[in-house]
């Protein structure tokens, strides 16, 4: 199921990227997180809850995710994603992605 | 009886208001009872006879599916739950679930509880959803299989011996950063189904999460669940039962009281406790003095429902 959604219809940047965002107590660990272009985040989900990551403008969308499972998304386009948790939508969280050649 | 209320401290002082009157319990009790208080005129419906006793069983937040530390075998006491309906006498008219029947819409686990709940005896369950029977599909699978032919989204009302019963749905707009809520169509139908009924009829609302606001930071509220309630408070017997929270919570406010309702799979914290919901870890030879079911009983003469919650231990 992640594979399908890891697919991004954009050709596959130069450097890839990865960080990670943790799930726990009700809450995103990094709930601003600013990446390049092409940077794959994954969440973990630390809770005994479930939840989801869901794009407010649906560019990804977790399936519920159980104690210990993640989600992934590589982020190919610049601009602000904001998310959040379907199950307990006072969970929210974004992610800022920069060009990938900012700055160089 | 009591204004807004918010918060911990609120809840405590509403519920030691319903300690006053009924002179009866503790709010962590395994029995707590709320008898009835007050006998009233003989009311339309009781002129044609309607009103005869009867009991009904809540059960909620069953969370099939769930496999965390807080409860491995969250099936093994679902099914105590329904060793302890089976056991019940008189036997209760229907069952009332009050949500999270699924743990996050685990696949399969709808037709495991519809089926385990055969065990009861019990003819009927009537079902509202908890988020966790939404979430994924937006309640296309929930819908598909309780509420066809219903007025609305999973809303329904019927009446049973002179009560009239309404179960409402607050967790299909969930919104980013926002309270569940019921919405203004949800809102519209309540107002139209209520209008025709006499203030003396005693009236029974079941929803998964709390309608009054026991604790909004943790989501525990219906965002706009005061304005639903606004259109009860004429009426002079409201029981409002809910789930979501997994413990006994109870609130008098004028004609209405607030119940939330033990869950059959882990408890969660008290209000404010610790560092947010979720399931929590008790030892393990505590854990079915948490859990638990609720009778609740009409008796015809009396305006208020016996609320009798029972632990599984």
């Amino acid at each position: 199921m992640m594979a399908l959604l890891l697919a991004a219809p954009v050709a596959a940047p130069a450097q890839m990227e990865s960080t990670q965002v943790e799930i726990r107590g009700h809450g995103f660990s990094t709930p601003a997180l600013t990446v390049k272009a092409g940077t794959t985040v994954t969440w973990i989900n630390h809770d005994d809850d479930a939840h989801t990551v869901t794009s407010t403008a649906n560019a990804f969308r977790s399936p519920g995710l159980d104690t210990d499972e993640t989600f992934s998304f590589t982020f190919t386009q610049p601009g602000t994603y904001e998310y959040f948790c379907t199950l307990h939508p006072l969970m929210t969280g974004k992610v800022v992605v920069t060009p990938e050649r900012s700055g160089t | 009886m009591s204004d807004a209320s918010e918060g911990h401290e609120l809840d405590r002082r509403g519920f030691l208001q319903c300690m006053a009157w009924t002179g009866t319990g503790l709010l962590w009790s395994v029995v707590g009872g709320v008898p009835g208080s007050r006998v009233l005129g003989p009311t339309a419906a009781q002129a044609q006879g309607a009103g005869q006793s009867f009991s009904f069983v809540q059960i909620s937040d069953t969370h099939i599916g769930f496999k965390g530390a807080a409860n491995p075998d969250a099936l093994g006491t679902f099914e105590a739950a329904i060793a302890r309906i089976k056991a019940l006498d008189p036997k209760p008219a229907f069952l009332i679930h009050t949500g999270d029947i699924t743990h996050a819409q685990k696949a399969g686990a709808f037709d495991t509880v519809s089926e385990a709940l055969k065990g009861t005896g019990v003819e009927r369950t009537f079902y509202v959803p908890g988020e966790n029977d939404v979430f994924a599909d937006g309640g296309t699978e929930y819908l598909n299989r309780f509420a066809v032919g219903g007025p609305g989204r999973g809303w329904q009302t019927f009446d049973y011996r002179g009560v009239h019963f309404v179960g409402l749905v607050n967790v299909l707009n969930f919104k980013a950063g926002k309270l569940g809520s019921l919405g203004p169509d949800q809102i519209e139908w309540l107002e139209r189904d209520l209008a025709p009924l006499a203030s003396s009829t005693p009236v029974v609302v079941f929803a998964h999460v709390p309608l009054w606001a026991v604790y909004p930071e943790w989501g525990w509220v219906t965002e706009d669940g005061a304005q639903a309630l606004g259109y009860l408070k004429r009426f002079g017997s409201v029981t409002v039962l809910n789930g979501h929270i997994h413990q006994i919570m109870q609130k008098v406010e004028g004609n209405v009281t607030f119940h939330t309702a033990r869950s059959t799979a882990f408890p969660q914290p008290a209000p404010g406790v610790g560092s947010g919901p979720g399931p929590i870890k008790v030892p393990v030879e505590e854990l079915r003095g948490v859990l638990g079911v609720r009778e609740v009983r009409y008796t015809a003469g009396r305006d208020r429902l016996a609320v009798v919650d029972t632990s599984l231990a």
